[in-house]
């Protein structure tokens, strides 16, 4: 039985979406990760013209198409079906990964299964020796955009931090994170450390500490 | 008269040899040059190197060519999917060898070859696994790793129309690694859906400049 009288705590997925959509400007070059950031495009208001960029050539997404409308020609990085906006554009790879890596995004979203109190992510592969690695744009990613967000849960499903000293998992990039959004608090990553910019209502700074594998910074 | 367009696909793949390196356009399925493939397989060449972005999506394409064991290597970014069932039981097996490189590093490598240029430094990957064993150098206080450009002796790619010069426009994001395949490899064979005449595609517009194409062939008859 849930106890409504209890507070929550804890940001629910949609409500982490909604906040990174609000620290997304107008006019803002964004690239949505696959996974949990696509969520993100939900809360970005229809009078704000941002152009989502999708590395396997398009610039100006829309949403997905109603199913009589799928094109098997225009997908997008998760090979899901899309559409483009009217101003929208094509181009090739290089070209596309050139507006990643040479710093013309402005904001990237990204998941992470780790992130350090430097900024490092990890989020391409858990290193198991059985694994099938794939890496795919995540390190072009990480390092090309001028701001790199990660929106994540807080903990494992273990109850392990994600948020670490230094990360266990195999790095996707080195000090590349800005900031972190997960359902317990918003992080800022900075020189003196990872400072807390919001926490979930009713939580208090020594829970989030508790939870948190790193040193906050109050 | 020059005309690079074939009138079959058989006659368009016949002479890839086995061993060759071969670059496949497409992103998933969009821009999969299928026809293309189904006359590789059938032409029988074997022990090939590929270059694509995946390692093949359900049965078809790319799939189809790994599941007749026609691959000894593949260089991509991203292998492993939900539909990735036959590379993955080839490389579990150890009957295929793995190139894995970051995806934008795999365009610039590609591009690279087709703008000859020897090497170039990129800051992706540094730190990382995929950057091991690799020359690094700090340029500007960034670090940055020293990636090889990636030459092919065929590239098959897919647009949506080609001229007889070889000039080439593709639809929406099926263009992908098309245009730089084209420039990285010795011969791009290209399926088209139609073959225009001289002077129909708007030459602001030509996506692919014929000097990269060198056959041109429709998808089909």
């Amino acid at each position: 039985m849930s106890d409504t009288s209890k507070p929550a705590k804890r940001f629910t997925r949609d409500q982490i979406a909604a906040r990174v959509a609000q620290d997304i400007p107008e006019g803002a070059y964004v690239n949505l990760g696959i996974g949990l950031p696509t969520k993100v495009a939900n809360y970005l208001p229809a009078e704000r013209e941002v152009f989502l960029h999708s590395e396997n050539g398009l610039l100006g997404m829309g949403p997905a198409p109603a199913p009589e409308d799928e094109d098997e020609d225009l997908i997008n990085a998760g090979k899901q079906p899309v559409t483009l906006l009217t101003g929208g554009a094509y181009f090739h790879h290089a070209d596309s990964f050139a507006m990643m890596r040479g710093g013309h995004l402005d904001v990237c979203v990204l998941g992470a299964f780790q992130v350090s109190e430097h900024g490092d992510l990890a989020n391409w592969h858990t290193g198991a020796s059985d694994a099938i690695p794939a890496v795919g744009g995540a390190m072009d990613l990480a390092i090309g955009a001028k701001q790199v967000f990660v929106m994540m849960d807080h903990v494992t499903k273990t109850g392990e931090s994600k948020i670490v000293e230094a990360c266990t998992y195999p790095l996707t990039g080195v000090a590349c994170v800005n900031r972190i959004y997960t359902d317990m608090a918003v992080l800022n990553v900075t020189p003196n450390g990872l400072t807390v910019l919001e926490m979930a209502p009713g939580l208090t700074f020594d829970e989030l500490q508790a939870a948190t594998g790193a040193t906050l910074v109050q | 008269m020059i005309d690079k367009t074939f009138e079959s696909l058989e006659r368009a793949v016949a002479d890839i040899h086995d061993g060759a390196t071969v670059m496949i356009g497409g992103f998933g399925n969009a821009g999969m040059p299928s026809a293309l493939i189904d006359a590789l397989i059938a032409q029988g060449a074997r022990e090939l190197t590929i270059v694509n972005n995946n390692a093949g999506n359900g049965e078809t394409g790319l799939a189809a060519l790994l599941k007749a064991r026609r691959v000894r290597k593949i260089i991509c970014s991203f292998p492993r999917q939900a539909d990735s069932q036959h590379f993955d039981a080839l490389y579990r097996a150890g009957e295929i060898e793995l190139e894995l490189t970051p995806q934008g590093n795999l365009a610039e490598r590609i591009r690279a070859a087709g703008a000859g240029i020897g090497g170039f430094f990129t800051p992706t990957g540094y730190g990382t696994l995929l950057a091991e064993g690799k020359e690094t150098r700090l340029i500007d206080g960034r670090h940055y790793v020293l990636e090889a450009p990636i030459h092919a002796d065929f590239a098959l790619i897919k647009a949506l129309r080609g001229d007889r010069w070889g000039n080439l426009v593709y639809r929406k994001t099926a263009r992908n690694f098309g245009p730089i395949m084209a420039m990285a490899a010795k011969v791009a064979i290209a399926q088209v859906r139609d073959v225009v005449a001289l002077g129909e595609l708007d030459p602001e517009a030509i996506v692919t400049p014929g000097i990269f194409v060198q056959r041109v062939v429709k998808e089909a008859a």
